[in-house]
C-alpha cells in the first residue's frame, strides 16, 4: 500500500502548475470576464458618482456594506480553520490547509475593495490612514471603522505571510524539478525567483516550521479580531437591532461557518475538476463535515437568541425592525436564511452519508445564499426604519451595485484559477512529512495517522 | 462660555414650511428634483413632520420641525473616522466638508434622520444659480452635510461685536428659519446666558427633547403643552 507521498500521486498536484492546462486558463478567462463587470460598474460609479448606486437616505448603507461583510466573513475559512487544525496537530489538515489559506487572502483582498467602492470617492481613502502630513490631522482612532482598518490590515498582512512561508519549499520542489525538464521557460523562472533560494538546510527548515508555528498562533485571535471589530461597525450604533452585545461572537461564528462554507465547495470543486480525490478524501470531508455541523447548531443558538431578546423585550424602535424582519416584507427572506442555515444543515450534516463530498458541497452552497442574506437583511432591516418613524425609506439594489456583486463573485474565481496555475493547491512537503511520520509509527499506528489514506 | 440653542414652540407652528424654504436659500441646498427625492434622496435641513392626533372625526393635526438637535452628547461624532463632524466649544456640531469622505456612518447613526448625502454633484437651474449665499460653501458630490445653526450668521455677529468691543447682544442673531417664521414659534440664543429668551423658554414647564431617552442631549427644545 504506497502513500500519496509516492511520486507518482503527486504527479496530479504538480502537473497543474509545471505545464499548461487549457481547463485552467479557460476557467482564468471566463471568470477574468466576469471580474471585468466589477471594474465597469465602479468605473461607471466613480464618473458618475455615488448616486448611481441604490442607496438613499436613511438606508445610508446598501449592498456595498452587506458585500463587505460577506467577503471578510469568507476569509475566515482558511486561515482560521488551518491555524486551529495546525496548532492541535490534527494529521488529517494536511491536504486542507493551502486551498484554505487561498481563500481567505483572496477573500480579504475583495472584502478590502468594498469600503473603497462604498466611499464613491475612494481617492479621499487615505485621509483614513494614520500618516502624519502638514495638515496636522489624524484619524479617529474612536470610530470602528479605523478599528476596522487596522484590524483588516494586519489580517491580511498574516494571511498572506501565512499563505506564502509554507508554500516556499514546494516552489523549491517545482524549481528543482523544472530545472530538470526545461530550464529556459517562465514557469521555471517563476519558480526560482519564488523559491526564495530554498536549499533544504536544517537550517532552513527549523526557521521555517518556527515561523509557521508562530503565525499559526498569532492568526487566531487576528482573526476572531476581525469579524468582531466588523460587527461593532453595527453594534457601536445607537440603531435599534444594531446595538447588542452578541454581535461580535454572533459575527464571528458566522464568519467561520461561511467560511467552511466555502472551503466545502471549493474542495467540492477541486476534487471534482483536478482529480485529487486521493488527497482530499472522504475523511477529509467527514472531519471538515463535523466542524461545519458544529458551526451551523452554533448559527442557529446565537439567531435565536438575538431575536428571542429582542421580541420579548418589545421596545418599539426595536419592535419595528423585527417585525418587518420576521412577519413582514423580508419574511421570505428571513425564513429562506432559516431554512438553507439551519433547517438544511440538520437534515443533512449529522448523518455520516450527508458528511460526502456532494453533501457537504450543497449544504455549503445553500450556506453561502444565507449568510449573503443575513447580513443584508442585518444592514438594510435596521436602516429602513429610523427611530423617528417618519424618515422610514426603501431600499432597492442599482445594476451598478448587483454588477459589483457579480463581479467579485468572478474575480474570486479569477484569482483561484489563476493560483491553481501558479502553486499546488496540496502542499507536497507537508503531505510527504505526513507520510514519513505514518511511516515511522509504524505499521500499528499507521492507519490512523495517514493523511490520505483511502477507505479501500 | 457661549452655548448656542433653539426653541421651536410647537403651539405655535403652523407647518408652512418658511422655514425649510429659508433654508434651502440661505444654506445653498441644492434642490435634487422630483426622481432623485422619489429615491428618498431629497435635502431640507429643516423639515417638518406632521403627526396626528385623536380619532377621526375628532383629529388634530400636530407639526414637529426636525432639523440638527446640535446634541451635546453627538452620536455622529465618535463614529465619524476622519474627525469630519466634531463638537466646538460654543456647542455646535460642525461639518468639515473638505474633510468628509463619505463613509454616511454619522448618518446611519443620528437617531433624527437629519444628515443629508450630496449623491450628485449640485445643480442650480437658472435662476437658482444667481442667489447662492457667497458666505455659505457648496458642498460638492460625496460629501455629508446638515444644518449648521446658520453658523456664518453667527461669524458675522461675533465679528461685528469683536469690532464694536462688546458681547454679541440676545436676539442679534437670527437663524434663516426663526427670521421667515410668521408665527415667530422658532427662537436662536445662548442656552449658557440665562437672561436670554432661548433660555427662559427652555426652563419653562412646556420643555421637552426629542428622542430624550438615548441622552444625546439636545440643544433643541421643543414646546408644547396647549391642546
Amino acid at each position: 500500500m504506497a502513500g500519496p507521498a509516492a511520486g507518482a500521486h503527486e504527479e496530479v498536484l504538480i502537473r497543474p502548475v509545471s505545464t499548461f492546462r487549457p481547463k485552467l486558463f479557460v476557467g482564468s478567462l471566463v471568470t477574468g470576464l466576469i471580474m471585468a463587470v466589477l471594474f465597469y460598474s465602479w468605473g461607471y460609479q466613480i464618473v458618475n458618482d455615488i448616486g448611481v448606486a441604490g442607496i438613499n437616505r436613511p438606508v445610508f448603507w446598501g449592498f456595498y456594506i452587506v458585500n463587505f461583510v460577506f467577503w471578510i466573513g469568507i476569509s475566515h475559512a482558511g486561515t482560521l480553520i488551518s491555524a486551529i487544525l495546525r496548532v492541535t496537530q490534527a494529521e488529517w489538515r494536511r491536504p486542507v490547509t493551502r486551498c484554505a489559506e487561498a481563500i481567505t487572502t483572496f477573500a480579504l483582498m475583495i472584502g478590502g475593495l468594498f469600503p473603497l467602492i462604498h466611499l464613491g470617492r475612494p481617492w479621499v481613502f487615505w485621509y483614513m490612514v494614520p500618516i502624519p502630513t502638514d495638515r496636522g490631522l489624524w484619524p479617529n482612532f474612536r470610530s470602528p471603522l479605523m478599528w476596522d482598518i487596522m484590524a483588516i490590515t494586519t489580517y491580511l498582512l498574516g494571511s498572506i505571510l501565512y499563505l506564502l512561508l509554507p508554500m516556499i519549499p514546494d516552489f523549491a520542489i517545482l524549481r528543482d524539478r523544472m530545472m530538470r525538464e526545461s530550464p529556459k521557460s517562465l514557469r521555471t523562472l517563476f519558480f526560482r525567483v519564488a523559491a526564495l533560494g530554498w536549499r533544504g538546510t536544517p537550517q532552513q527548515w527549523y526557521s521555517l516550521e518556527a515561523a509557521i508555528r508562530a503565525m499559526a498562533v498569532v492568526i487566531i485571535p487576528v482573526a476572531v479580531s476581525v469579524h468582531t471589530i466588523v460587527s461593532w461597525d453595527f453594534a457601536m450604533a445607537i440603531q435599534p437591532m444594531w446595538h447588542s452585545a452578541i454581535f461580535g461572537p454572533y459575527f464571528v461564528v458566522g464568519a467561520i461557518y461561511s467560511g467552511v462554507a466555502v472551503l466545502m465547495v471549493a474542495m467540492y470543486l477541486l476534487r471534482r475538476g483536478l482529480g485529487i480525490q486521493e488527497f482530499l478524501n472522504d475523511k477529509v470531508f467527514n472531519n471538515l463535515g463535523l466542524m461545519f455541523l458544529a458551526f451551523a447548531l452554533l448559527w442557529g443558538y446565537f439567531t435565536f437568541a438575538e431575536h428571542l431578546t429582542v421580541w420579548y423585550g418589545n421596545e418599539h424602535a426595536e419592535i419595528a425592525v423585527f417585525d418587518f424582519r420576521v412577519t413582514g416584507g423580508f419574511a421570505w427572506l428571513f425564513w429562506t436564511m432559516i431554512v438553507v442555515n439551519v433547517v438544511i444543515p440538520l437534515l443533512i450534516l449529522p448523518f455520516p452519508k450527508g458528511r460526502k463530498p456532494l453533501g457537504t458541497a450543497i449544504v455549503g452552497l445553500g450556506v453561502l445564499v444565507g449568510m449573503w442574506i443575513e447580513r443584508f437583511l442585518i444592514v438594510v432591516g435596521t436602516l429602513r426604519f429610523p427611530r423617528l418613524d417618519f424618515t422610514a425609506g426603501a431600499y432597492t439594489p442599482s445594476w451598478v451595485e448587483i454588477g459589483i456583486l457579480v463581479g467579485s463573485i468572478g474575480m474570486f474565481g479569477f484569482l483561484y484559477f489563476t493560483f491553481l496555475q501558479l502553486a499546488p493547491i496540496v502542499s507536497l512537503w507537508e503531505v510527504r512529512e505526513g507520510a514519513h511520520i505514518a511511516n515511522r509509527a509504524g505499521p500499528a499506528k499507521r492507519h490512523a495517522l495517514e493523511p490520505a489514506s483511502e477507505e479501500a | 462660555m457661549t452655548r448656542w440653542g433653539m426653541v421651536f414652540d410647537t403651539d405655535r407652528c403652523t407647518g408652512c414650511g418658511a422655514c425649510s424654504v429659508a433654508c434651502h436659500a440661505e444654506n445653498n441646498i441644492q434642490t435634487v428634483g422630483e426622481v432623485e427625492a422619489a429615491k428618498g434622496r431629497a435635502m431640507h435641513w429643516l423639515r417638518i413632520e406632521r403627526h396626528y392626533e385623536g380619532v377621526f372625526p375628532d383629529v388634530k393635526v400636530r407639526f414637529m420641525p426636525v432639523l440638527c438637535q446640535q446634541c451635546a452628547n453627538a452620536p455622529c461624532e465618535p463614529v465619524c473616522p476622519v474627525y469630519a463632524t466634531y463638537r466646538t466649544p460654543e456647542g455646535l456640531n460642525a461639518m468639515v466638508y473638505s474633510r468628509c469622505i463619505g463613509t454616511r456612518y454619522c448618518a446611519n447613526n443620528c437617531p433624527y434622520t437629519v444628515r443629508f448625502f450630496n449623491w450628485f454633484a449640485p445643480e442650480f437651474s437658472a435662476p437658482l444659480e444667481r442667489q447662492l449665499n457667497p458666505d455659505v460653501s457648496v458642498r460638492p458630490a460625496g460629501v455629508m452635510e446638515k444644518c449648521t445653526f446658520c453658523v456664518q450668521r453667527i461669524q458675522d455677529a461675533q465679528d461685528i461685536a469683536q469690532d464694536e468691543e462688546r458681547d454679541v447682544r440676545d436676539g442679534e442673531i437670527r437663524t434663516a428659519c426663526s427670521q421667515s417664521c410668521p408665527a415667530q414659534a422658532i427662537v436662536f440664543g445662548d442656552l449658557d446666558n440665562p437672561d436670554s429668551r432661548v433660555a427662559q423658554l427652555a426652563r419653562t414647564e412646556r420643555a421637552t427633547h426629542l428622542l430624550e431617552e438615548l441622552s444625546t442631549e439636545p440643544s433643541v427644545t421643543y414646546l408644547r403643552g396647549v391642546r
